[in-house]
């Protein structure tokens, strides 16, 4: 950017930006060229936002329905690791515990860390920011483990009358929290990270979406 | 189009504007989408939630937080959300979280109670139970006034919800009943006994039944109930019967009931209304005895089969009973007798007393017709009423040869006379036989002796080394040489009869 080239996404070719107000194209591939992710940091929000919000039913309703000849059962996230908390099953327990409990939400507070410190145009410990970026968007795929689990219990327990296993409200809200999380991160553009130190050092003021 | 353009060199240039673009992108859809549909969850759940009761348990067994159903009918209508202990330590107290539409049940006197398998003779209740779990059941009050906190009960109601209405019976003994047991109106089940207590003073038993509709409305004040437990089987001088109700009622017991045919028939009884409760159908059945005439009768004879409630026959029909049996032993003369007292109805010898002349009261003709019959020769005697079980009965017949007896009226209960009947006086008479019989027998045994000793005296007389026996023999033999001598003398005068003039001569 200080040097007023745009790089390619896709094909890491280096070109002059068009001259006009419109955006260009890579001369090598046809790709859109930005200099940054389109309004990146109001869609990161957006999405956190509606993560955020959907986390909260996703751990309150049951992701599960257990129909037995004794009566129906329902659990939730929360219910299900105390269920499997035993001397023998707490590994899974735990498991559980991580993948649906602390990663959704780590992966929250995470990028709303991000978000903070960008808008604030803060350059401390951008190493580390970065890290905790391409973290999250390394784990975060993880958590839809739980959503596979879930459908492929339900799909396969179906032993009328015997036993079955419906899904319950909170498996969907639990999919979504996952899904829109992923779009959070990759809605984010790392590059913004170094913006306000490279503008610090410039003293442009440097524009963003 | 250029040309122009260098003419208007000095028109003012319009403007470029560069267009605000709105800076709220549409990616902000996707919160409020995922915030209204968090709202409407929330808002659902809020209204699904239906209103929070108390129940009192005396027990928490079989029941768990979060698990234990509450359930109308079968239908789940809550769950019990926390158990705890009382302050007093003495009753469990649930919370439970009812469903919306059960609103309409929390009434003052909705009933409550945990379902769990029972087995009480032969009803079994609660099987699924043993599968899902206890629950709670409910059963709808018909009260208006809302009601949150409930104490439950200790065995599930029995009337359920069906129509019908309770009563009351009176008995001395429980017998086979129980709770559960059935009710049963010709040979139908109409209902079953919902519960049984003592009387305050100890005396009698108050069960509680429950007659369902439409049976219900056959219950009058003048219904019988009676104990149609198991097999009634009953040995009295006519012979044996036997009675049940139905097989279920031989094995659980029952109580059936029945209403007389009566007209005006009478109005179904109140609600709670208290029957006795007899003992068998024929004792519900027996006509009330009105002004019975009571009477004294006394045997001087063994009345062994005679038994209390025996029948008093006259020509042949029962007309009374008899009430007491006792003995007495006169204290002068020690004689032993035994006082029967008998109960007649007047009803059923035929007496309408609507028929009688004018003028005359009860007590008169009573009194002129007992003089009557028994100036006729009416004499009380036993009868036998089965050979088989040698029952006796009281039977009233006539002895126009019997003595002349002039009644006491100023006994209370008349004596009336008696005969020794007719078994017994058959009895008598072979007694006094065979008396005479043993007499004759023991004046026969002294002959016999005597001819013995006759005979063996005889015996010892002609024994072959008896004195007498030798005796003969010398006698014998003297004899016969008395009887040569004289053959030899009459030899010797063939010979020489001269020798009877002139003597033997010697030659």
């Amino acid at each position: 950017m200080q040097e007023g080239l745009q790089s390619c996404p896709d094909c890491g070719l280096l070109s002059r930006p068009a001259s006009g107000a419109e955006e260009g194209r890579c001369p090598r591939c046809d790709e859109e060229l930005v200099f940054r992710k389109k309004k990146s940091l109001q869609r990161t929000i957006a999405f956190l936002a509606a993560a955020a919000v959907c986390y909260i039913p996703a751990n309150l309703l049951p992701v599960m329905t257990t129909v037995t000849s004794a009566g129906r059962e329902s659990d939730t996230i929360m219910q299900g690791v105390v269920l499997l908390w035993s001397p023998t099953g707490w590994p899974l327990s735990l498991i559980v515990l991580f993948a649906s409990i602390m990663i959704p939400s780590a992966k929250i507070v995470g990028l709303i860390h991000l978000v903070i410190s960008v808008k604030r145009g803060s350059i401390r410990n951008n190493i580390q920011r970065i890290r905790l970026y391409r973290t999250i968007d390394i784990i975060g795929r993880w958590s839809m483990v739980d959503v596979f689990v879930g459908t492929f219990t339900v799909a396969l327990i179906q032993l009328q009358p015997l036993m079955s296993v419906e899904p319950g409200p909170g498996l969907l809200f639990f999919a979504a929290v996952v899904v829109l999380t992923m779009m959070a991160v990759e809605s984010f553009d790392p590059r913004l990270i170094w913006d306000s130190e490279n503008s610090k050092e410039t003293g442009k003021e440097v524009q963003h979406a | 189009m250029p040309d122009k353009h260098k003419s208007f060199q000095k028109v003012a240039e319009s403007k470029i504007v560069v267009k605000k673009r709105t800076r709220l992108s549409l990616v902000w859809v996707i919160p409020i989408v995922a915030a209204a549909a968090g709202v409407w969850i929330a808002v659902t759940h809020i209204l699904s939630r239906g209103p929070e009761i108390t129940i009192i348990f005396h027990s928490a067994e079989g029941l768990e937080a979060n698990k234990t159903k509450v359930k109308y009918n079968g239908l789940v209508m809550g769950v019990l959300k926390t158990i705890s202990l009382s302050e007093d330590r003495k009753s469990i107290i649930a919370t439970a979280q009812m469903s919306p539409d059960a609103r309409e049940l929390l009434v003052k006197d909705t009933k409550f109670w945990v379902v769990r398998p029972r087995i009480s003779g032969l009803n079994v209740s609660g099987l699924s139970t043993l599968i899902s779990g206890n629950y709670v059941g409910v059963q709808l009050g018909a009260s208006e006034e809302k009601e949150f906190s409930f104490v439950a009960l200790e065995t599930p109601p029995l009337t359920g919800d069906v129509p019908g209405r309770v009563f009351t019976l009176k008995t001395s003994e429980l017998g086979s009943l129980d709770v559960g047991v059935p009710i049963f109106f010709r040979q139908l089940q109409a209902g079953q006994v919902v519960s049984y207590e003592l009387d305050k003073d100890g005396e009698f038993l108050n069960i509680k039944i429950f007659v369902q509709s439409p049976y219900d409305k056959y219950v009058n004040e003048d219904t019988r109930f009676w104990q149609a437990s198991g097999i009634d089987v009953s040995l009295t001088a006519s012979g044996i019967h036997v009675k049940t109700e139905s097989m279920m009622s031989i094995l659980a017991g029952g109580v059936a009931f029945e209403t007389p045919d009566n007209d005006p028939i009478l109005p179904p009884a109140q609600e709670g209304a208290s029957f006795k409760l007899f003992s068998d159908r024929t004792e519900a059945f027996k006509p009330p005895v009105c002004d019975p005439h009571e009477y004294l009768l006394v045997f001087k004879q063994s009345v062994r089969g005679l038994a209390v409630g025996a029948p008093v026959q006259f020509y042949g029909i029962t007309i009374g009973e008899v009430t007491n049996i006792s003995t007495e032993l006169d204290v002068k003369t020690l004689d032993g007798s035994v006082h029967v007292e008998i109960c007649l109805d007047p009803k059923r010898y035929g007496v309408n007393f609507m028929d009688m002349a004018k003028g005359e009261d009860a007590k008169t003709f009573h009194r002129k017709m007992v003089d009557t019959l028994i100036s006729r020769g009416m004499r009380a005697e036993l009868d036998t009423g089965n050979l088989l079980t040698g029952s006796l009965l009281v039977s009233l017949n006539f002895y126009p040869e019997a003595p002349a007896v002039v009644l006491d009226w100023s006994q209370d209960p008349l004596q009336l006379p008696t005969v020794l009947d007719k078994l017994a006086s058959i009895e008598d008479s072979v007694e006094i036989l065979l008396k005479n019989l043993n007499q004759t027998v023991v004046g026969a045994r002294g002959t016999i002796t005597n001819a013995d000793k006759m005979l063996e005296s005889a015996n010892k007389l002609i024994e072959p080394n008896s004195v007498m026996n030798s005796e003969l023999n010398n006698m014998l033999q003297q004899g016969s040489g008395a009887a040569r001598a004289l053959r030899v003398l009459a030899d010797y005068l063939e010979r020489h009869p001269e020798a009877l003039i002139r003597g033997k001569t010697g030659e």
